[in-house]
């Protein structure tokens, strides 16, 4: 499966931090400070936070993404061997041998991540200033939101496999918080709970891989394992890798534990815009690229990689075709582009930069379109369903052409970002094996269904809006993140010119000694073309000639039932782990009700029982106490004549 | 020597049967007494058997045991009697009333 295992991998090795260095601490502690100070100060001073709380939350992620450019801007100053830059702020926490230091990491990968999360989240927050603007919650809101952005760039800021644990629960927190946030909706807080159960399943493979990497190395330190990882025995790394990759299925939303990503689109739209784009769901793929000196050395665990990520891709896909909840049709697509990731990142070396970079498109395209798709919400008074739109080109013109850069970078139209970066995944998947390659292939093909099927929904087709429904454009807070959103959607592609990425990677995972796929590249390039060019037919034919009803039609084929119910997502975790759950739980009320407290209250009431039995003796009569004094003394006796004579 | 013995053997046996089957609480304290005295003459033959005293200081406690016994027994007998007109040992089974 995987033939560059043998290729040397990256040791992590960062030089002290100096000068503009010093202050990376600050892109975590801005937005944290900004969570604090809206979410703790709300006694102290509540007028004015909520007068101002937006503002105040926007600012701190902004500074953080300033930063975080000057950050950049001086790594690219220096040379490639001091580019990977530690700064150990202080021990953790130390218990015997187990010496956790909180330690910051900053080298090209969390460099992207840096300019990724603070910088898309920035746009999300100045977007939610007009989104959220009449919420009377707002100021709770951007709290939530700052530790979400603080949290995340925890994740991909630490040194080490406990840091980055501390940042992957504070998202999952936040997430939870978030998803909840109209808690007052039954269906928004169970989507929470949802959202933050199964993420529990997925935490508790990275502690697992954690414990077990301590145990092995006896550090979680990612400079420390990656210098010795060659030691360990392949079993233990494959083992590692598996632990890793259901973590990463937790929170990237892989099969099997993609359920919670379409509830959670019961969060305001913002939220989704972040969990989909700048944090959260890349999480991930992030820990896969990260662990890269795990998974070179674990060949099974990249298979597993791989089979999880196409299954995933398809998946999600599949989904997206079906589901006419604008949100939910972008939450399958999520699933689908993770999916390409994770099949990237899983593929090794060769892979490492086109997930990244597909991460970073795909960060740009997914948070315009859900931003886009908030702003046609804000049109059609929360309406999510697009069989109640239709035509809205006219009436929101600015978001049906920044949605539709995101739609053209999406399904991969030739010179926009998704195109070069899901081009490149498909090329490399073929390189390594053609099954996993085809199925990628015909991923693009569904990709482009189902996007060109909910632009022709929502922007083309005929009216078939609600009584009393008048779409305005939104206002331009709004409008704005969506214009630069659109332009990094049309621009992310030259992050690839002269494989500028790849070799910007390279001192983290890895450059690739040999790569040679089956066909040439250009050929790759036009089958993909060929194979999107279908699906836009397809799409076209299917919906755009037609006229659309509004109400679902229920006399589909069984696929597209299959699709409307999340391919039974829900149901085989139903019958898989939550009823066989149930009934376990129930025989262990029994067995705990009748065997245990049996035993128990069984053994006092033979005691109480005995006792009344033995009261009996005590009957009063003094003659029968001789008796037994008598009886008694004549065993002693006995007893004492037996000993002695025997 | 062996008629010692067993004349306390025979003695030990009167008592103790006498305190198991008569009722009136003076006969059993009278019984109580023959099987002491019974002890009393084993450990004095016992003694005179080995050649020392250990046997006939141990009977002397006895002794002195034995009337202290008296002095509290008889004087519990009495107040039983006064309190229920009777001095049988199965009317006294409660320790009340």
């Amino acid at each position: 499966m995987n033939l560059h295992a043998l290729s040397t991998i990256p040791v992590v090795e960062p030089v002290a931090a100096d000068g503009v260095f010093s202050l990376l601490w600050l892109v975590i502690a801005l937005p944290l400070a900004g969570a604090v100070i809206l979410l703790a100060g709300g006694p102290l001073a509540r007028g004015a936070l909520d007068k101002w709380g937006h503002l105040i939350g926007t600012a701190f992620p902004v500074g953080s993404f300033l930063l975080s450019v000057v950050l950049f801007v001086t790594m690219l100053g220096r040379g490639e061997e001091e580019r990977q830059v530690g700064q150990d702020l202080f021990t953790w926490f130390r218990t015997g041998s187990f010496d956790v230091g909180l330690d910051l990491l900053y080298d090209p990968l969390s460099s992207l991540f840096l300019l990724l999360i603070t910088g898309v989240g920035s746009l999300i927050h100045v977007y939610s200033i007009g989104y959220m603007e009449h919420d009377p919650r707002r100021r709770r809101f951007f709290g939530y939101l700052n530790l979400f952005v603080a949290a995340m760039l925890m994740l991909v800021l630490s040194a080490n496999y406990v840091g980055l644990f501390l940042g992957w629960e504070g998202v999952g927190l936040a997430s939870y918080l978030l998803i909840g946030f109209w808690q007052h909706k039954h269906s928004a807080a169970a989507a929470a709970k949802k959202a933050f159960v199964i993420n529990r399943v997925g935490d508790v493979g990275l502690s697992l891989a954690i414990a077990l990497l301590f145990v092995t190395f006896g550090t979680t330190s990612f400079a420390e394992i990656s210098a010795v990882s060659g030691e360990a025995s392949e079993s233990t790394m494959t083992a590692v890798g598996v632990l890793l990759l259901l973590a990463a299925c937790g929170k990237s939303a892989q099969v099997p534990l993609q359920a919670w990503l379409l509830d959670a689109m019961e969060g305001p739209t913002p939220v989704s815009a972040l969990i989909h784009a700048a944090t959260m769901v890349t999480a991930g793929v992030y820990l896969v690229v990260r662990s890269n000196f795990i998974f070179e050395l674990a060949p099974h665990a990249q298979t597993a990689v791989v089979v999880v990520a196409t299954i995933t891709l398809l998946w999600g896909a599949v989904i997206g075709c079906a589901k006419d909840d604008i949100k939910k049709a972008l939450a399958g697509s999520t699933m689908s582009q993770i999916g390409y990731m994770m099949l990237a990142a899983g593929l090794g070396v060769a892979g490492y930069p086109f997930a990244i970079f597909h991460l970073l498109t795909h960060g740009f395209f997914k948070a315009n379109m859900f931003l886009g798709a908030g702003s046609v919400m804000h049109a059609m008074n929360d309406d999510v369903d697009m069989r109640h739109y239709g035509a809205l080109q006219k009436a929101v013109p600015v978001t049906f052409l920044t949605f539709a850069m995101g739609y053209l970078a999406i399904i991969g139209f030739p010179g926009f970002s998704g195109f070069w970066s899901k081009d490149k995944i498909i090329e490399t998947a073929l390189a390594d094996n053609l099954l996993v390659g085809l199925c990628a292939l015909l991923g693009a093909g569904v990709t482009a269904f189902y996007m060109t099927r909910l632009m022709l929904l929502t922007f083309v087709t005929d009216k078939r809006w609600a009584k009393g429904v008048h779409p305005h454009e939104s206002p331009k807070v709004m409008t704005v993140p969506l214009i630069v959103l659109a332009a990094l959607s049309v621009l992310g592609g030259v992050l690839l010119i002269g494989d500028w990425i790849v070799e910007f990677l390279a001192p983290v995972v890895g450059e690739e000694a040999h790569h040679e796929p089956p066909l040439a590249p250009i050929v790759i390039t036009l089958l993909a073309v060929a194979v999107v060019a279908v699906g836009v037919a397809v799409a076209w034919f299917s919906i755009g000639t037609k006229r659309v009803p509004r109400e679902a039609p229920q006399d589909v084929s069984f696929v597209t039932r299959a699709a409307r119910a999340d391919i039974y997502g829900d149901a085989i975790n139903e019958g898989l782990v939550v009823a066989p759950g149930r009934r376990l739980v129930g025989g262990l009320t029994t067995l705990d009700r009748h065997g245990v407290d049996g035993a128990v209250e069984g053994g006092a009431l033979a005691v109480s029982g005995l006792s009344g039995q033995f009261r009996r003796i005590q009957n009063g009569f003094v003659r029968s106490y001789a008796l037994s004094v008598l009886g008694g003394t004549l065993l002693v006796v006995l007893a004492l004549l037996a000993v002695n004579y025997s | 020597m062996t008629q010692y013995v067993v004349l306390s053997a025979i003695l030990f046996s009167i008592g103790s049967i006498g305190v198991l089957t008569r009722r009136n609480a003076i006969v059993v304290f009278m019984c109580v007494e023959l099987m002491l005295n019974a002890c009393n003459l084993a450990l004095v033959a016992f003694a005179k058997q080995h050649g020392n005293l250990d046997g006939q200081v141990a009977a002397f406690f006895v002794m002195v045991v034995a009337a202290a016994e008296v002095v509290v027994g008889l004087a519990i007998i009495m107040t039983i009697f006064r309190t229920r007109r009777s001095a049988s040992v199965d009317d006294a089974s409660l320790l009340k009333y």
